[in-house]
């Protein structure tokens, strides 16, 4: 009975702002969707049809109310190669699988593997992302008429100085329709939309991919589908949580997750190419008062029935226009605070981001990069605790015994460490072990408390070890601290 | 024993410290009285369809959206503050239990649920703050309430009458079972008239079920006057309230589902909406 509630406040608690961010949405997501396109280096109907139907289908399965999805760069870049080694079919096939396993990866409840990617790792892929989409607009601005860099840099300062005299109308439509009458008037030779392929001219139609259904296939498209099913899902759980922080709410991730996979495996027997939530296009709407499903799907219905209707005009946007949109929304995205706090921040989490960085612009797969980032940064912070550890003994008066005692964090990364910090070479009777006051995480550590009592037999010396069972609590894969009481206590303070 | 009432500040809400009151004196219980502060209104927010991403748009407008919430929000709770200050004095000075008082940032029924469990009653107004508009409107939020509660529910009405006669809507279902229970165990309704009313055709039927009602407060030592009539619920319910001079209604909410009330209607939501007295609802 409260879903209903719920359901109602989603999509009309905020009818007239959540239509008119649509619109702006819309208009925003058409030079896109196109520019994605031809990343991807299929026709730009192909985006439009995916854009109009992910944005209509996760507004309304998704769980993250106010966040838009559309065709994205980021699962663009990935298909690069698929397209241009198979050709089309195939990208269709990849999105429906894509769909497919990230509705598995929402029942799996994969969403909380988020919590493993840091703030560096985040920000890295945020940068990432922006550089792949500046990128992908050289082609555009490499060897063609230096009209092009005028009309690119007029787009621009349309764009950002327009709205400081009125914030009414969007400014990046002004640029469009700017731009595109200068070209028309002049009669400028420039290349368009037009010459990019072709644009939608029916309503999107379902059709089955013309591939052979055969194990080959799927080892051609499989590697493409988990490579845009994990951007897909980090881009969408990272705009989630951008969408949960701007508007203060929270949204549901793992339907989410099921929500983006349903969105793309409908969309690929429609048609269209895989993609995402959007980071900028997310805060665009967000910027224009949307914060209900409305705004999504009204986004969408808008996109496509402004491309059926104004096809022909679409067409002939220039493609300076479209740049100079893209460089915007590249500007938009990356993190610039970053860059001065690269000084700032402790140089590991810099290290983690910049690889990041790094690795998706040389690999163009944006799964890799953050695969590496959250691998350094779970490296980075194991060196952290590993140095939570100490080791001190004292002599008994006799000077016959020597009492160890180890505190602290004992694992794989300090288990050398751990062997070192005992003095082999002192000739005692006895030695006590004291690792009560220790953790014993992994069994590298065993195996080095197991050869430092080895070492000391060796030497004649007698060992006796204290505490191994307190200390080796933590041992097990489950620690199931919530389940026993005052185990918590235990293990911070002992 | 506690009950809660929910105060915000509209032209219900001093009725409801009334109502309050009076239930407070007769159970006798404390009184906590909530005010929730609701989602933030969205007016406030600025509006911006330049449709352009500047740099470091994220970090200006996270920083922009919550200067806004925040003003909004302190003023919210600034008037939150005053509302259940001005709620906690006209209890005060009716009644001699303990008042409390909580300012929350809530769904009005969520905190209705999560409070109401270890509370004996409820009392929340009729209308919410726009009752000014709509007058014949009832609030979602009320049905929503009413269909949430366990616990018997009163609905205030714009003015506090003392109450002497009662009348109980009695239609032999659970939730009007359950009222019946309340009602002899409860010291709230000394000296308090009981009226039982059926509402159906006039034969043996009826009569029996009537009686084991009237039997059942009997045996608490409450006479209650039967009356069966037949027509319409709300307008019977209506008709014989103003002759008797009722001035609480007794009844069960909602015992049909969402769906058939969205179809045919409910009888519920027709007598909340056409009555001029205070409400208990049991559900």
């Amino acid at each position: 009975m409260h879903w209903l509630h719920d359901l109602k406040q989603d999509w009309v608690g905020n009818v007239r702002a959540d239509l008119l961010a649509g619109l702006v949405v819309a208009l925003a997501l058409i030079p896109e969707a196109i520019a994605f396109s031809i990343i991807a280096g299929v026709d730009p109907k192909i985006g439009l049809y995916a854009s109009f139907s992910i944005a209509v289908i996760t507004a309304i399965v998704g769980g993250r109310p106010g966040m838009i999805s559309a065709a994205t760069a980021a699962t663009a870049v990935v298909m690069v190669t698929l397209v241009r080694d198979h050709g089309l079919q195939y990208l269709l096939a990849c999105t429906i699988l894509t769909g497919g396993i990230q509705i598995v990866a929402g029942y799996l409840k994969l969403a909380r593997m988020m919590t493993f990617v840091s703030r560096s790792v985040m920000t890295g892929f945020v940068n990432a992302l922006a550089i792949l989409i500046f990128m992908a607009q050289l082609p555009e601005l490499i060897d063609v008429p230096m009209m092009t860099y005028a009309l690119v840099a007029l787009g621009l300062a349309i764009i950002y100085l327009v709205p400081l005299v009125f914030k009414s109308i969007p400014s990046p439509l002004i640029c469009i329709i700017v731009v595109t009458s200068l070209v028309w008037f002049f009669d400028l030779d420039l290349r368009t939309v037009g010459d990019m392929g072709a644009l939608p001219d029916t309503l999107p139609m379902f059709l089955l991919p013309d591939i052979p259904l055969n194990f080959e296939t799927l080892m051609i498209i499989l590697p493409y589908s988990l490579a845009v099913a994990a951007v897909g899902l980090l881009e969408s759980m990272m705009t989630a949580q951008i969408v949960d922080e701007l508007t203060d709410t929270t949204g549901d991730k793992n339907r989410e997750c099921i929500g983006q996979g349903t969105a793309n495996l409908v969309t690929g027997f429609f048609g269209g190419m895989a993609g995402c939530a959007m980071i900028g296009q997310s805060i665009i709407n967000i910027k224009s008062g949307g914060r209900g499903r409305l705004s999504c799907f009204f986004a969408g219905v808008a996109l496509l029935f402004m491309i059926l209707v104004l096809g022909d005009l679409v067409s002939q946007i220039p493609m300076a226009a479209l740049v100079a949109i893209m460089i915007m929304v590249s500007i938009g995205t990356f993190n610039w605070t970053s860059i001065k706090n690269l000084r700032e921040h402790p140089r590991s989490s810099s290290i983690v981001m910049l690889s990041t960085v790094l690795l998706v612009v040389y690999t163009h797969n944006l799964a890799i990069g953050v695969f590496c980032g959250v691998l350094l940064s779970a490296l980075f912070f194991a060196a952290k605790i590993a140095q939570i550890f100490r080791v001190t003994s004292t002599l008994s008066d006799d000077g016959r015994a020597r009492t160890y005692v180890v505190e602290g964090q004992v694992f794989f990364a300090s288990a050398e460490v751990f062997e070192a910090s005992f003095d082999y070479r002192e000739a005692l009777d006895r030695v006590v072990i004291d690792v009560s006051r220790a953790h014993i995480w992994d069994i590298s550590s065993v195996a080095a408390v197991d050869m430092v009592t080895l070492k000391f037999r060796r030497e004649g010396t007698q060992v006796e070890i204290i505490g191994m069972n307190e200390a080796s609590e933590t041992i097990v894969d489950k620690l199931g601290i919530s389940d026993k009481p005052g185990a918590l206590d235990k293990l911070l303070g002992h | 024993m506690k009950i809660i009432a929910f105060v915000d500040g509209s032209n219900y809400s001093q009725s409801v410290c009334d109502y309050a009151a009076w239930a407070a004196q007769g159970l006798p219980a404390d009184v906590e009285l909530f005010h929730i502060l609701g989602r933030r209104s969205r007016t406030a927010e600025p509006v911006d369809l330049s449709g352009n991403l500047r740099f470091g748009e994220r970090t200006d407008l996270l920083d922009q959206l919550s200067k806004a919430d925040e003003q909004w929000m302190q003023l919210a709770q600034a008037r939150g503050r005053a509302v259940l200050d001005d709620a906690v004095a006209r209890v005060t000075e009716k009644t001699d239990q303990s008042v409390t008082m909580r300012l929350r940032h809530d769904d009005f029924v969520d905190s209705l649920i999560d409070y109401e469990k270890d509370a004996e009653m409820v009392i929340v107004g009729k209308r919410g703050e726009a009752s000014g508009f709509a007058r014949e409107h009832l609030g979602s939020n009320l049905e929503r309430a009413l269909r949430s509660a366990e616990k018997p529910v009163l609905v205030a009405s714009f003015e506090y009458k003392p109450i002497d006669t009662c009348l109980i809507a009695y239609d032999g279902g659970k939730s009007i079972g359950k009222s019946l229970d309340f009602i002899c165990a409860s010291p709230l309704f000394k000296g308090v008239k009981f009226h039982l009313l059926l509402v159906s055709r006039d034969d043996a039927a009826a009569e029996a079920k009537v009686q084991a009602a009237k039997d059942r407060l009997k045996s608490a030592g409450i006479d209650a006057a039967v009356i069966i009539r037949d027509g319409h619920a709300e307008n019977v319910i209506h008709e014989v309230s103003s002759e008797i001079g009722a001035n609480l209604l007794i009844m069960g909410a909602y015992g049909h589902s969402r769906v058939r009330n969205f179809i045919i209607g409910s009888t519920t939501t027709a007598v909340v909406r056409a009555c001029r007295m205070p409400l208990l609802m049991f559900r």
